[in-house]
């Protein structure tokens, strides 16, 4: 059974299809101002608002894509849809006021999940000024944005008697455990890992999902089917952070947009490679949902994350039945999206060494600069000694090969050589062979090859004159 | 209070933003209606050898599986020839639908229609222009414009160049995929809600694939999650088989296209190629033009006929071509039949004269803008096709105008200083200008009707043959009848738009939707101003009287106003009637294709807009920092509206010039399918600053409120995007000699761009003198 808020009133469903994306029951419902664009999670025509605890147990709205959401992931959530929005008379909420006044919708298509994600910044706890990131997952065809990025330069503070403010002062319950079956197969989400194993071991069939934001892309674009889904979402040993002197321990849960909000705001400086990357990865709204562990369990030879990892030397806890072994990241891909996993075996959490080398660079080469998958995606860990001489250089592409690399024979001759041209030149031919890359719809093959080098080359003309 | 002109907000901007809106889709989801999905073929080119669904029929929820058999009437659905079978026994691109599956619900369609089989005997397939060069593989004759001597004038001219530009098409994206929903209505006729921008010809293609009279079907289209010219025609076959499902089961039955699908199955902006040769003086004067124009139309004409002349009118943009000869010709190949988009070929057509502007510039080493601004048309010139070109003094008040705006002069010397400091990153500015013929250049289609209702309460319902697909059409409609029978905005609604209505509509395209549908209302509003305002006057007793804000009094005694729906009141126990029908036709203008000569154009929009990017020299990546926009819309009648679809077209033009890359595989399957792998401008490439102004002191005579059309002409002011890309790719060379630049710029194509311009540096600038006879 599935239980949760809809605009303020309970829903319950008894019965339902794992698969079911809560876009699709909403539309059903009759509930069709949340449209569908994509249903791959680019568009954001279909966000709807998710009430949840922030880092800190504060209660925030989230704008999620529904179009990537199970329904019984909504399971002991508060949802809003565009239509919980105006208040209950009618009269509009400020953000929708606002894309009245200045124009910001033409053919309205697009509007609703630009209204929910701007909602959603409207009460952002620690909101300071104008932030892009807030629409970046948006499309709209019609205006060209520059209405809708004033609303969002515009957003007022919400006033004192806004309705909404007692709710966000709450605290937001854990999620729980939820068993819903449908004709298509059930949908599990144990609250612990124990159950987990439980539930995996009588479903052995079943497929594990995080955040889904790969997973219901193939649900939805190639009809994959599974017998039943298993949700990570509810496993309390899958969202651990700590921060020490010698590493970060990151839960394999835990959300993008969280662990950039934590890095980028109350760890600034730590981990500048993660700072770069998380605003390029994806979109906000993708962000809100998809994890770290996801991101890398795909094994995604494009994946953003795992290049940044690779060049900070990661290691990962895997855990099974059995317990749990700990293994470089470097060691974790084994082949176009095949790891190291074990049957039923899982990530549990992601460690990065600390100090980290101080020069990094993150590049993430794309046809457009936000809301974009990679062409070739690179990262640079670089440390100097006294004399500018290199003591570690660590780099990691994307997207030029069947997996995630590691440019071991750069890295190797590397070692030792003064940080200057000479040196630059030496080491470009260290990557002559290096990766496999090829040519699809992002780039040729040989646009591919040439980034190789020049993105080194790059990260070389960033750092060399730095103190 | 002045209705036209008020900066008002989209007419359903609060259905958009609370979802109240609704699309067609919305509408269908009840338990009563049925979903079709259909069966699509692997095959750019193949024969339909044979088929079976007998595994499909005994699937759950299946209720039909439409296929040739079930079309009462004829089974073709093309809107200019009829060349497009709904249901092929030849598939002619890839992912093309074979038949159709209705079930009860999408999902039991989908997975019916994966146990329908099909034999296929797969066929030679066309898919590049130069291929349908080759292989002589054509839509149409071919078309010629042509003025002067340009084989002479090449002879004699002092510098020569020719070459090809190929330019790739563009999909329109739409966040509303194609929809339909029809039932068979109490009155029995075949009712469609369709996202369609022609409900009278989406009527006309329903009605001939069911057998039916034109009158026993009723198409509606309350609005359109956006066009673009990709619902103008590519509508009717959904809609179709919508209706056939409907009579077929009487019930009713949905389609909706997937993202997925409404990519691989409908028709894009046409992919072109120019191949040209240029002569010119040594002061960048072109003295002659040799231009072949190819576009590919895909696998049926559809409307690749008036996008090719529509390409070669705009040959010129704003530039005299003194001797000329164009020729054109619109290719067959196997892929989605290309059709309608923003611009309509204009683009194409004035993509390659920019091009020849800017390689005539690098030839001779001048500033592109200063060759330009010397080939403007002035005072007095004709076009290529003969129309003269009235109001030729604006693009030169633009131009100059602009420049100083933008700063331009100083800002051309700043990105020099900044270019020749920064060696990894280069800094491009340009400008360029639009000239855009408006009217449909099918004469006849320049026509519109309208029916006013006013009702005893004084409220009133508009009726006009124009769909609203988010340019804000109902919004000046509103607008122009609110200022006619002076009324405020909210006693008015603008009904959807229905073939039982106004008969015979033109398509909603051409940006002429105000010009035709807001004249017609006009003139229907104006009818009955005049009835009420002889029953005002009888009624004050006064000589004359005014209408405003919804109420009626004597010339200049507002504090005697009474009610608008007093006068109506008054006027209905009289029994003068309270409706009036409208009507507008464009006046002379007319075309003689045999000549390439007449006057095809009611009149020109003008613009122009310099943009500054900033480019990655080891990548190719590039982000546009500034735009600066000055549009000529006349005398706007919703300046919210007008800056809205000035900024929007302007956005969509660079998207179709940068990063929205078409790829396809080589047997015809579109690679880029969805829109994780088709990238459409997100807000990380609006500029961050975005300057646009309307031109003013505008007016423009003979057009409704001296407003002019605004849809289309924007788009063409991305070229300055392209060209700022283009002078930023030539600096990282020393900025000498042509930079080629495939279209779209990627980063990936700007890169080689770079990296070509850095070895050319290198090597010694063509001669393009001739060597003295």
């Amino acid at each position: 059974m599935v239980r949760f808020t809809l605009n303020g009133s309970p829903v319950t469903i008894d019965e339902l299809d794992p698969h079911t994306t809560l876009l699709a029951w909403l539309r059903s419902r009759g509930l069709t101002g949340t449209k569908e664009g994509c249903a791959e999670g680019e568009c954001g025509a279909c966000a709807v608002a998710v009430l949840r605890a922030d880092a800190h147990g504060v209660a925030r709205y989230e704008a999620l894509n529904s179009c990537l959401l199970p329904v019984a992931s909504a399971s002991g959530r508060r949802i809003v849809t565009v239509e919980g929005v105006a208040a209950p008379d009618g009269s509009l909420h400020p953000v929708q006021q606002a894309m009245v006044e200045r124009g910001g919708s033409q053919c309205g298509y697009c509007t609703p999940g630009f209204v929910m994600s701007l909602f959603c910044e409207y009460y952002r706890p620690g909101r300071d000024g104008y932030d892009p990131e807030s629409i970046s997952g948006n499309l709209c065809r019609c205006t060209g944005y520059r209405p809708i990025a004033d609303v969002a330069r515009e957003l007022q503070r919400p006033a004192p008697s806004d309705p909404r403010l007692p709710l966000l002062q709450e605290s937001v319950p854990a999620v729980g455990s939820v068993s819903c079956k449908g004709s298509a197969g059930a949908f599990l989400r144990p609250s612990s890992l124990p159950a987990l194993f439980d539930a995996w071991e009588a479903n052995p069939d079943a497929m594990l999902i995080a955040g889904g934001t790969d997973l219901m892309v193939y649900a939805n674009q190639r009809n994959q089917r599974w017998p039943a889904l298993l949700s990570l979402e509810a496993l309390p040993e899958l969202r651990t952070f700590a921060l020490t002197e010698r590493e970060l321990i990151v839960g394999a849960g835990f959300e993008l947009a969280a662990l950039e909000e934590r890095m980028s705001h109350e760890h600034a400086g730590v981990l500048p490679l993660l700072e770069q990357l998380l605003p390029l990865f994806s979109s906000r709204l993708i962000r809100n949902r998809a994890t770290l562990g996801g991101s890398l369990g795909t094994a995604s030879p494009i994946g953003d994350s795992a290049p940044v990892l690779l060049a900070l030397d990661a290691e990962l806890t895997l855990t099974s039945r059995a317990g749990q072994r700990r293994i470089p990241l470097s060691e974790f891909f084994t082949g176009y999206r095949q790891t190291q996993l074990a049957p039923r075996e899982l990530i549990e959490s992601v460690h990065i060494p600390l100090p980290a080398a101080p020069r990094q660079r993150f590049y993430k080469v794309s046809k457009r600069v936000l809301d974009d998958i990679s062409t070739v995606a690179a990262a640079f860990a670089l440390s100097l000694d006294g004399e500018g001489r290199v003591v570690t250089l660590r780099a990691a592409y994307g997207g030029v090969a069947a997996t995630p690399l590691r440019a071991l024979a750069l890295e190797e001759a590397a070692r030792g050589l003064p940080w200057n041209a000479e040196t630059l030149d030496a080491l470009l031919p260290t990557l002559h062979d290096f990766g496999t890359p090829q040519s699809d719809h992002r780039g040729g093959a040989d646009y591919r090859r040439a980034m190789i080098g020049k993105l080194l080359a790059k990260f070389h003309a960033d750092t060399a004159g730095q103190p | 209070m002045k209705q036209v002109g008020r900066a008002v907000s989209h007419e359903s901007a609060v259905g958009h933003v609370t979802g109240g809106a609704k699309y067609v889709d919305d509408l269908a989801q009840t338990e009563r209606t049925a979903h079709a999905w259909p069966v699509c073929a692997p095959y750019a080119h193949a024969r339909v050898v044979a088929i079976d669904s007998a595994k499909a029929v005994g699937m759950p929820g299946v209720l039909a599986v439409l296929s040739a058999a079930d079309v009462p009437g004829e089974n073709d659905t093309g809107p200019v020839r009829h060349d497009e079978p709904l249901f092929p026994s030849e598939v002619c691109f890839h992912n093309q639908p074979v038949l159709w599956v209705i079930a009860e619900t999408e999902e039991q369609a989908r997975l019916a229609c994966a146990k329908v089989d099909v034999s296929y005997e797969p066929l030679p397939s066309v898919l590049t222009i130069e291929e349908a060069i080759a292989q002589e593989s054509w839509l149409s004759d071919v078309e010629l414009m042509q003025r002067g001597d340009a084989s002479s004038a090449l002879g004699k001219a002092t510098h020569r160049l020719s070459g090809e530009l190929f330019v790739q098409g563009q999909e329109h994206f739409y966040l509303e995929t194609q929809a339909a929903l029809a039932w068979i209505d109490e009155a029995d006729s075949v009712y469609v809600q369709s996202s369609t921008q022609h409900p009278a010809e989406t009527q006309e293609v329903v009605a001939r694939v069911l057998g039916l009279l034109k009158n026993q079907v009723v198409v509606q289209c309350l609005r359109m999650g956006g066009g673009f010219g990709g619902k103008e025609t590519q509508a009717n076959v959904w809609a179709s088989v919508a209706a056939l499902g409907a009579s077929k089961l009487k019930r009713p039955v949905a389609v909706r296209l997937t993202r997925f699908q409404d990519m691989t199955m409908t028709g894009k902006r046409h992919p072109s190629l120019a191949r040209f040769e240029v002569g010119f003086a040594d002061d960048g004067k072109l003295e002659a033009l040799r231009l072949q124009l190819y576009v590919d139309g895909g696998y049926s004409l559809d409307l690749s006929l008036p996008i090719l002349t529509r390409a070669m009118f705009h040959a010129d943009n704003c530039y005299l071509l003194p001797n000329v000869y164009i020729e054109g010709r619109a290719c067959r190949t196997h892929h989605v039949s290309h059709t309608a988009f923003r611009g309509f070929g204009g683009p194409q057509g004035m993509i390659a004269i920019e091009e020849i502007m800017d390689r005539i510039a690098r030839t001779l080493g001048l500033p592109p803008h200063v060759v330009r601004a010397r080939n403007f048309y002035v005072p007095g010139d004709t076009t290529h096709y003969g129309q003269e070109l009235r109001d030729a003094e604006r693009i030169t008040r633009i131009w100059g105008e602009l420049s100083e705006s933008s700063e331009f002069a100083s800002r051309w010397h700043e990105v020099e200083r900044f270019n020749a400091t920064s060696r990894h990153v280069k800094r491009g500015l340009a400008i360029t200008p639009v000239k855009f013929g408006i009217s449909f250049t099918t004469a006849f289609f320049n026509q519109a009707g309208a029916l006013v209702l006013i009702y005893k309460d004084g409220s009133i319902q508009l009726n006009h043959g124009g769909t609203e697909m988010g340019q804000g059409l109902h919004t000046k409609i509103l607008q122009i009848a609110a200022q006619v029978l002076g009324q405020d905005l909210r006693t008015m609604r603008v009904m959807p738009t229905r073939t039982d209505k106004i008969p015979n509509t033109s398509a909603t395209a051409a940006s002429s939707g105000t010009d035709l549908n807001g004249a017609a209302v006009r003139d229907a509003c104006e009818q009955l101003r005049a009835r009420l305002e002889d029953v005002a006057r009888r009624m004050f007793t006064a000589d004359a009287v005014e209408f405003d804000d919804g109420v009626v009094f004597p010339a200049g005694k507002r504090e005697a106003a009474r009610p608008f729906a007093d006068i109506v009141g008054q006027a209905y126990l009289e029994r003068v009637p309270l409706f009036a029908s409208g009507y507008y036709r464009t006046p002379n203008i007319h075309f003689d294709r045999a000549s390439g000569k007449g006057k095809p154009f009611h009149y020109y929009a003008f613009g122009a807009a310099v943009a500054e990017v900033e480019v990655d020299g080891f990548t190719g990546q590039y982000r546009l920092l500034r735009a600066d926009i000055l549009h000529d819309v006349g005398e706007s009648i919703s300046p919210l509206i007008d800056r809205g679809q000035v900024e929007g077209g302007f956005l969509q033009g660079v998207g179709w010039l940068t990063s929205e890359q078409l790829v396809w595989s080589e047997r015809g399957a579109l690679q880029s399918s969805g829109a994780s792998t088709y990238k459409l401008p997100t807000l990380g490439d609006c500029p961050p600053v975005f300057r646009v102004e309307l031109l003013s002191r505008a007016q423009e005579p003979g057009v409704v409120f001296g407003s002019k059309a605004v849809g289309e002409p924007p788009f063409m002011l991305a070229f300055c995007v392209r060209e700022a890309l283009r002078a930023a790719a030539a600096a990282f060379g020393g900025g000498a000699g042509i930079v080629e630049l495939p279209s779209p710029t990627t980063p990936e194509a700007l890169f080689w761009a770079i990296e070509r311009a850095r070895s050319s540096s290198l090597a010694q600038k063509p001669d393009t003198r001739r060597v003295a006879e």
